[in-house]
């Protein structure tokens, strides 16, 4: 089968789709309007890999998630768009059906801040137990096996099943966090900032352990994340978010060797390198209210390269089978931009 | 705005340990968390120095020690070549007036009830500028210096109206406000997102060259700390393991723990997906019970059995100013190093 995404003229094989976001919208209300927090996202992650966005501090990442997984607060503006799985649009699902057959079983989530939401009160194992005896029905003492074989599988000692969340470091509970996500064999884990709160070293045990379980188990991995660097050890593509929108899509090896969106051109520029002498720039300015967003490119204010063009909103331009980008230098036969 | 050109060693830490008692219960003796463990550094007049260190290593120990905050249990730190050891009340002040601060949160570090205006001439009225216009004239001067300018634009602003990078440039604006000569800056910009941190950590290199700032830098990310120190050192489990020149620590390193640091700090770079990343096995260990000899030996793929794990290893000089603690670079051995 078939499926028109979102961009003209790109048809995938759904085969290898295992989940297709066209443009979805998720507009909170407020008393000062709505926030634009997810405004027309398009993206696609395949089987077995990872979808990286990235994007800073605000500009709807968490929103991003929460959208796809349902899992929303109450002061919705627009909550719109197809969210495509495995070839099923479950933006048609009922709140009990989605409940029922994708949180979880097909798609789980290891939230932001995860090492610090674990219940205090409860013992690390029951808790990673949980989701299978809520969303698969299983029995406890059985839950409980499976559990341990996770820990297992993520390297947490089996003595841990029975202590509570104090008794653990950061790495640890992180681990166990992703445990609880994996648990119940979902097709897809969102994973929102994983490493952020942890030191370098627990990072690369993390991010080891996240490549681990892609090999030996198959998961695909829609990842979130502010930072690039980290974001470079697990990306087979990277997806650039931008105050609410997707700017940039691309596969990671072209993409870390040279972005095509000015933000991520920029962005990229502004990392500093430990291996390399090159001396990081800031981008100057900041980005745009998700209140009244201005109209044309989102990026107009602070981007170099801007033209008359730029006042009005940019199409993504698909530039190749795997790169798409939301510029107007993008357009064909404009070749304004050398950076 | 004036430039001391002093010169020479500014502050001098000297074997200091800095350790907490743990009672059980509230009463009986139960040990000491060994926070800081025998640390000597110098830092002179205008230079900066990086503190490199996972969570739990002491640098804030360290740091809050040498702000004063606690008292040092042994050894000295001296300023302008007097202890401070033992200073209190108008004398203490005296001391921290001459030390700016700047903490990780700018979003904790601001009262949000007090306008830009009133937040820096806070300081200003504590150490006796009660002027108002002088206080006016130092408050654009600072502001005018982290370039938030107009400064009539901010100066009636609420913190929550900054953004994040704006923010900290007020905290950085309020440390600065007494011309200090030692800015002490618990990673300033890790809460900040990747455009930004650069913007702020060459606003601060900015500082450090146009007003002969010395700046102490604590950061568990290595990754920043190149274009800002000309010294660092590597913290593990309360004491220094290595300290060198930035370049030769960062291009030349010697302690395993620092390789493993280094190795673990990915520059963006397709390939790392390709392949695992090399990371010592287990977790920081416990101050309370320090392993025995090297800090590091249980987690050490180098470790010599029978002495790394018996003897704390000392200094060994590798080149001028480049310092490490490690057995394998005992020069009448030939242990394979990292
Ligand atoms: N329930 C809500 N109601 C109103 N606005 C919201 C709500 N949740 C988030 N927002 C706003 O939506 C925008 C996007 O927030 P979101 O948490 O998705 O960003 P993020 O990219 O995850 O940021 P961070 O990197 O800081 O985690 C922000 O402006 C935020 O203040
Ligand atoms: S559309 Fe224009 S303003 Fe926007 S990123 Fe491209 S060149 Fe810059
Ligand atoms: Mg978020």
């Amino acid at each position: 089968m078939k499926v028109e995404m979102g961009f003209d003229d790109a048809q995938y094989d759904m085969q290898e789709m295992i989940l297709d976001v066209d443009d979805l919208k998720l507009h909170y209300r407020t008393r000062n309007g709505a926030v634009q927090a997810v405004d027309g996202v398009n993206f696609t992650l395949r089987k077995n890999h990872a979808t990286v966005v990235i994007g800073e501090s605000g500009c709807g990442k968490s929103s991003l998630a929460k959208a796809i997984l349902r899992l929303l607060p109450r002061n919705i503006e627009t909550f719109s768009g197809k969210v495509y799985i495995d070839g099923e649009d479950v933006m048609l699902l009922s709140d009990e059906q989605f409940r029922r057959n994708i949180r979880w079983n097909r798609v789980s989530m290891v939230p932001q801040a995860a090492l610090n939401s674990l219940n205090p009160v409860v013992r690390v194992g029951e808790q990673v137990a949980e989701p299978l005896v809520i969303h698969q029905k299983m029995g406890k003492r059985s839950a409980l096996g499976k559990a341990l074989r996770m820990f297992e599988r993520v390297g947490v000692p089996s003595d841990f099943l029975t202590r509570y969340p104090f008794e653990l470091s950061g790495g640890m509970r992180q681990r166990v966090a992703i445990a609880m996500a994996l648990i119940t064999d979902p097709d897809i884990v969102l994973l929102d900032e994983p490493t952020s709160a942890l030191d370098v070293l627990t990072q690369a045990n993390i991010m080891n352990l996240l490549k681990e379980v892609k090999r030996d188990v198959g998961t695909s991995y829609l990842l979130i994340t502010h930072d690039i660097a980290t974001s470079s050890e697990i990306a087979d593509s990277v997806a650039v978010m931008y105050a609410g929108q997707i700017v940039e899509v691309s596969d990671a090896r072209r993409f870390f060797e040279k972005p095509l969106h000015p933000y991520a051109d920029m962005l990229m520029a502004s990392v500093p390198k430990l291996g390399r002498h090159e001396v990081p720039i800031p981008i100057l300015g900041q980005p745009p209210s998700l209140l009244n967003p201005p109209t044309g490119c989102r990026f107009r204010d602070r981007c170099p390269a801007r033209f008359s063009k730029c006042d009005e909103e940019p199409p993504i331009f698909q530039v190749d089978e795997e790169r798409q980008v939301k510029c107007w230098l993008h357009e064909e036969g404009v070749a304004h931009y050398v950076s | 705005m004036s430039v001391e050109d002093k010169t020479g060693t500014l502050l001098e830490i000297d074997e200091l340990r800095v350790w907490y008692e743990l009672k059980r219960l509230g009463f009986a003796h139960a040990g000491y968390v060994r926070a800081v463990d025998g640390v000597s550094f110098n830092l002179d007049y205008g230079k900066a120095i990086a503190c490199v260190g996972e969570s739990g290593c002491g640098k804030s120990s360290l740091m809050k020690t040498v702000l004063r905050l606690n008292k040092p249990t042994e050894g000295s730190i001296r300023f302008e070549g007097k202890t401070i050891n033992g200073l209190k009340g108008e004398a203490l002040r005296e001391y921290r007036s001459q030390i700016g601060y700047i903490q990780q949160d700018p979003f904790g570090a601001l009262p949000s009830f007090m306008t830009v205006r009133q937040i820096l001439s806070e300081p200003l009225a504590i150490n006796g500028i009660k002027d108002e216009d002088e206080q006016m004239r130092r408050i654009e001067a600072a502001l005018t210096e982290v370039r938030l300018t107009p400064v009539s634009d901010i100066i009636n602003k609420h913190p929550h109206m900054l953004s994040g990078g704006q923010q900290q440039r007020i905290v950085i604006a309020r440390a600065m406000i007494l011309e200090p000569k030692l800015l002490v800056a618990d990673e300033p910009v890790s809460m900040l997102d990747a455009s930004v941190r650069v913007e702020v950590l060459n606003l601060l290199k900015q500082l450090q060259t146009d007003r002969q700032l010395a700046i102490f830098y604590i950061t568990h990310d290595l990754s920043t700390v190149r274009y800002f120190s000309e010294h660092i050192f590597v913290m593990y489990a309360g004491q220094i393991v290595e300290i060198a020149k930035m370049d030769d620590l960062l291009d030349n390193p010697k302690h395993p723990y620092t390789h493993a640091l280094l190795s673990a700090s990915p520059d963006p770079d397709h390939k790392n997906a390709l392949e695992m990343r090399e990371v010592p096995p287990g977790e920081p260990p416990s101050l309370v019970n320090p392993p025995s000899g090297c800090r590091f030996h249980p987690r050490c793929h180098f470790a010599i059995a029978g002495k790394c794990d018996h003897e704390q290893p000392p200094f060994y000089d590798i080149e001028s100013e480049h310092r490490v603690a490690c057995w394998l670079f005992d020069p009448d051995e030939n242990h394979e190093q990292p």
